[in-house]
């Protein structure tokens, strides 16, 4: 069914009992052009994009839990590409451009609010850093505003301007950056794949692959053998684990980010923020509660939980923003396990073994990536060869030294 | 999460900073693998879903280098013993 306010009204008018579920539950088919391991917000876009774009249908996206389980409804929602680096500017940027037409695209409303993503700045070390940093980006093609302190006054009149410590000077300004409401990306995603003849198969986890004279025949799961001429992994924080069972070791830490829900208030931060002088990025939901994370808990971790010093660390942040949310209560907090890969950026490439695809490293910005990453992953899948704007983000970087590291501090698994 | 240090006894995990995987060996710069096995030493990992062999340090306390062996799915710590010791 086309969502439309035709159909919407003509179900309110027979009391929304003729809804039908957005996407099938299919059984897995013994064997598949294509099957997408991991049923999350990437692995959904590549098989609409392999659809959409490529025309391949014959398509499984294998997800072990249920749509919208992991990481892409476990994220602070925040799109933006306010990127320094060439090979990172065009790919987020492409994506930024999918975010402004998915939902004419999709045909659902995923709330994409180009409500603006300010990064305030407070030492002149860093503005100019975000001077560079603006300049790279509009020789891209992408729009930053540099602001002085009174602006991002008028922007934001509650924050600590100051504050002795870290009195805020200015702030680059992306307007077009802003939110999308994650579980709608993914439901959406799911729908749109599904009309287009994809299999998305919930409830159904990889437990081994099948490969023979180095290329891979298929995928053992806990639903059975799924033969598929070719596979693509997109398994976000177990991607480790999953690449092992083909017997890769990867340049990738599995590592646990939280994320955190105030109470719900009357509307008050009508952009996106985030604070220079420690890790900390806050924005507001519709239904009124402030959305906000920091860093990573900082060690090895599978478990979707974090510890107790990184919520402090979070909220001491948040408070030496805007003193006024030690008044707030939290409602939720959750977390999310990232593939922190060791420059903090991401892979789309082919493998050594034939007919197996990665897609991985997304530290914890993955979810503004979402859009362009299936639509990278699913052009290298269909024609054995990278997207011009995914053409840096190689797996063999690290051998060769042609890493993208926004930070430029080397080899770690802690960056973004 | 608490981590029993083998001299303070247990302490708040805040007490300590992580370093990493504990299983890593620094390779010989002068053998003629050695390009290969530096990109091995410092890109790549098992990252194991369960235990974890890893280094702490504990900085605010006896300030020794620790091999923790911790289950990375539930964060239960199965063995501590410091460095030298292994």
């Amino acid at each position: 069914m086309q969502y439309s306010a035709f159909s919407l009204l003509k179900n309110a008018l027979t009391g929304h009992r003729h809804w039908q579920p957005a996407w099938r539950d299919p059984q897995p088919r013994g064997h598949y052009d294509v099957v997408i391991v991991g049923g999350g917000g990437h692995g959904l876009a590549t098989a609409y994009y392999l659809a959409r774009n490529h025309g391949i249908t014959n398509v499984a996206v294998i997800e072990k839990g249920y749509i919208g389980s992991g990481n892409v409804g476990r994220n602070t929602t925040i799109v933006r590409s306010n990127y320094l680096l060439p090979g990172n500017i065009p790919f987020y940027e492409w994506s930024m451009k999918l975010w402004e037409g998915l939902e004419q695209d999709i045909n659902y409303n995923a709330m994409v609010s180009q409500r603006g993503v300010l990064n305030l700045c407070h030492s002149d070390a860093q503005r100019d850093a975000y001077a560079r940093r603006g300049n790279a980006m509009r020789l891209h093609g992408v729009d930053a505003e540099l602001l002085d302190r009174e602006q991002v006054r008028k922007i934001a009149p509650y924050l600590a301007f100051h504050d002795a410590r870290f009195p805020i000077q200015g702030g680059l300004l992306q307007r077009r950056g802003g939110t999308v409401r994650h579980d709608a990306v993914a439901w959406g995603y799911a729908r749109a794949a599904d009309r287009r003849g994809v299999d998305v198969i919930q409830n159904c986890e990889a437990t081994g692959f099948r490969i023979e004279g180095g290329k891979v025949l298929g995928v053992e799961t806990t639903r059975g053998f799924i033969g598929a001429g070719k596979v693509g992994l997109a398994v976000a924080g177990n991607t480790s684990r999953v690449a092992g069972m083909a017997g890769m070791r990867l340049p990738i830490e599995s590592h646990v980010l939280q994320a955190f829900v105030s109470e719900g208030i009357k509307p008050l931060i009508d952009t996106v923020i985030t604070f220079g002088a420690g890790h900390f990025y806050i924005s507001q939901s519709d239904k009124g509660g402030l959305v906000f994370g920091g860093d990573i808990d900082g060690y090895n971790s599978y478990a979707q939980r974090g510890n107790l010093p990184t919520v402090q660390d979070v909220c001491e942040g948040g408070m030496a923003l805007m003193p006024m949310i030690g008044r707030l209560r939290m409602l939720r907090q959750w977390g999310g396990i990232m593939d922190m890969s060791m420059d903090g950026s991401p892979i789309i490439d082919k493998t050594p073994i034939g007919g197996l695809y990665l897609n991985a490293g997304w530290c914890y910005g993955g979810f503004k990536a979402t859009p362009a990453s299936g639509w990278c992953f699913a052009h290298l899948i269909a024609r054995d060869e990278p997207q011009d704007v995914a053409a840096d983000l190689r797996l063999d970087r690290f051998a060769t030294g042609r890493m993208i590291d926004e930070k430029g501090v080397g080899a770690q698994p802690n960056l973004h | 999460m608490r981590i029993p240090c083998p001299y303070c006894g247990e302490r708040d995990a805040q007490e300590f900073a992580y370093l990493g995987d504990a299983t890593l060996t620094r390779p010989d710069p002068a053998a003629p693998d050695a390009a290969r096995a530096f990109y091995d030493y410092v890109y790549l990992r098992d990252n194991p879903a369960g235990p974890h062999g890893e280094l702490w340090y504990h900085m605010a306390g006896c300030h020794g280098w620790l091999v923790v062996t911790r289950d990375t799915r539930t964060h239960v710590i199965q063995s501590v013993a410091e460095v030298g010791a292994r």
